[in-house]
């Protein structure tokens, strides 16, 4: 009997500020997962600056890209197809790694396949939970979006609800920016929250009319800042882990509340989260006790393959290499991709 | 020796190929197209026509900066990417001497223009001393009055070139009070073969880097750490 020959992804992913490359073997099995983190040049400015962030990218790539190939014991001899992110993400810095990626798969010709950002979130969750397979619902939380996700298959995806307004990471950012805490707010905030008492401070949970799966925290975010004001104009003291408890509560109970609901609609047994929020231990352990009682099974990355990474773009693109999808030399980065659009 | 030029450096995107004294092909075009979408297929168009096989190509040069910051990242995004992939070095061709050398040969003074926005140019001064450039003054970014300042200074007659020539002419000509003129139609832009040509005698003398190491020279900070040196120096 002929054995079936492994598929080798080389995956290459620069939408924000990590600069990351991985060989991934069969879509599940990563070989390597090399991150070049920017975090600490931009904490300097509070945020990502996109044109820090691109200029990051050009400096690193070709390190990050060798160094994954040499740590999965590989050469570009062995890899099958090259998948990388077009989008959505800051289009400079997509621009970097998609040129990159297309540079190589035309010299050597090798497939190129063009991957979703939050298609590589979702995709996550194989990589370490080998039983997970569609269909399953999915909840992709991170400092740029908020969606909940029906995949119906591998590359077949459905969206039902998203964010309004900010991303749920977003308004992690913006809280810990007013409380004090800095950049990156999302750990600050969980890490603060274990000192403080959740019940302390009542934040309304949004709930936008007419679309039960749909998010908004902006409303959120400004109650918290309002809540802060309104302590200093009356002298009261602030005690900021009750207000990164309460806050954090708040928005967990919002995912998680939608994110059951459409388990129970849609009659799934599988719930996956994904996504830089995703390693948020409130949200994991909410998620992980509603999946018990209403005996779901609840799925999600360990951190590192929560926050971005290219392990995830591999697995992603290998089930779109299985699909047929190809890129051409034409590729371009999509900042505003929709998931499930090519 | 076998060079690949690239130049997206500004609206022009260009591919070429030469080989020591003789240009196998090359593909210019001054369109709104983006250039992340018609470099390659430029590319690919040459390799076709040419039936050229890029392991033949000895090193890759790339006009590296200044220029519009993600133009610049797409041209040395592709360069690193086939560098890598072909495993052959880069040769970084500052944006400005490449235009430069578009005009060699001329016994003029020569003054690219570049329009960097900011009441800027990106600009430099060369002449040609028997069909080496030379440089007079560095590619640097300044404003056009001062430019013209150094010019007049110089006091010898000057050939201006680059998409910086129609945004200026107006200002050039009022203040400029030695004798001047202007680049025809097909050498006033980047042209990867002037980007290419001029790598070669760069290749030759060793100015060669790894793929990995290459990065674009800028001559400009980024918005935000502009910004936040004047509010510490300000400070």
């Amino acid at each position: 009997m002929k054995e079936e020959k492994d598929i080798l992804i080389l995956a290459i992913e620069s939408s924000c500020d990590e600069t990351a490359a991985s060989v991934v073997k069969n879509g599940r099995e990563v070989l390597s997962n090399i991150i070049s983190s920017q975090i600490e040049l931009h904490k300097l400015y509070g945020g990502v600056v996109p044109e820090i962030a691109s200029r990051k990218h050009i400096e690193k790539i070709n390190q990050v890209i060798e160094e994954a190939l040499k740590e999965a014991g590989v050469t570009l001899d062995d890899i099958d197809a090259i998948g990388v992110t077009y989008g959505p993400g800051l289009v400079g810095a997509l621009l970097v790694g998609v040129a990159e990626a297309k540079a190589i798969s035309y010299a050597r010709n090798i497939p190129l396949v063009g991957v979703h950002h939050i298609e590589g979130h979702i995709s996550a969750n194989y990589i370490e939970n080998k039983d997970l397979e569609p269909p399953f619902a999915c909840l992709v939380v991170s400092g740029g979006h908020t969606h909940l996700v029906v995949v119906e298959d591998y590359g077949k995806y459905r969206i039902i609800g998203k964010t309004r307004d900010d991303a749920a990471g977003e308004a992690f950012d913006k809280v810990a920016r007013a409380i004090g805490l800095g950049y990156p707010g999302g750990p600050k905030i969980d890490k603060l929250s274990k000192e403080g008492n959740p019940q302390a401070i009542h934040f309304p949970k949004a709930h936008v009319a007419d679309a039960p799966y749909d998010f908004s925290f902006s409303g959120l975010k400004s109650a918290v800042l309002n809540y802060l004001n309104g302590c200093k104009m009356k002298g009261e003291e602030i005690i900021e882990a009750d207000v990164a408890a309460s806050f954090q509560k708040a928005v967990v109970d919002v995912l998680v509340e939608h994110a059951m609901m459409a388990v129970k609609e849609y009659g799934f047994d599988k719930l996956a989260i994904a996504g830089g929020v995703a390693s948020n231990s409130g949200l994991r352990e909410a998620m992980k006790s509603a999946c018990e009682k209403a005996n779901v099974k609840f799925y999600h990355p360990s951190p590192v393959l929560c926050t971005d990474n290219a392990a995830m773009i591999g697995a992603a693109a290998y089930y779109e290499y299985l699909n047929g999808t190809r890129h051409g030399l034409d590729l371009n980065a999509v900042p505003n991709l929709k998931l499930g659009e090519r | 020796m076998k060079i690949l030029g690239i130049d997206s450096s500004g609206l022009v995107a260009s591919v070429a190929v030469v080989e020591d004294d003789l240009m196998l092909a090359e593909y210019t075009v001054n369109y709104k197209k983006t250039h992340s979408q018609t470099l390659l297929p430029m590319l690919d168009e040459i390799v076709r026509m040419t039936e050229l096989d890029l392991k033949t190509i000895d090193a890759i040069a790339v006009a590296a900066g200044p220029g519009s910051f993600t133009g610049l990242r797409i041209g040395s995004a592709t360069a690193k990417g086939l560098g890598l992939a072909l495993e052959k070095p880069l040769i970084s061709v500052p944006t400005v001497e490449g235009l430069a050398y578009n005009l060699c040969g001329t016994d003029k003074i020569v003054c690219p223009l570049m329009d960097a926005r900011r009441n800027q140019v990106y600009t430099g001064i060369y002449e040609f001393d028997r069909n080496q450039l030379i440089t007079v003054e560095d590619q640097m970014a300044v404003s056009i009055e001062n430019i013209i300042k150094r010019l007049n200074f110089l006091g010898r007659e000057v050939i201006f070139l680059g998409d910086g020539v129609p945004v200026f002419k107006n200002v050039l000509e009022e203040k400029l009070i030695i004798p001047y003129s202007f680049a025809p139609a097909h050498m006033n832009k980047q042209r990867a073969s002037a980007v290419a040509a001029l790598g070669l005698c760069y290749a030759k003398k060793g100015k060669l880097e790894s793929a990995a190491e290459h990065q674009p020279d800028y001559l400009r900070l980024s918005q935000a750490e502009r910004e936040r040196a004047e509010k510490r120096n300000g400070a």
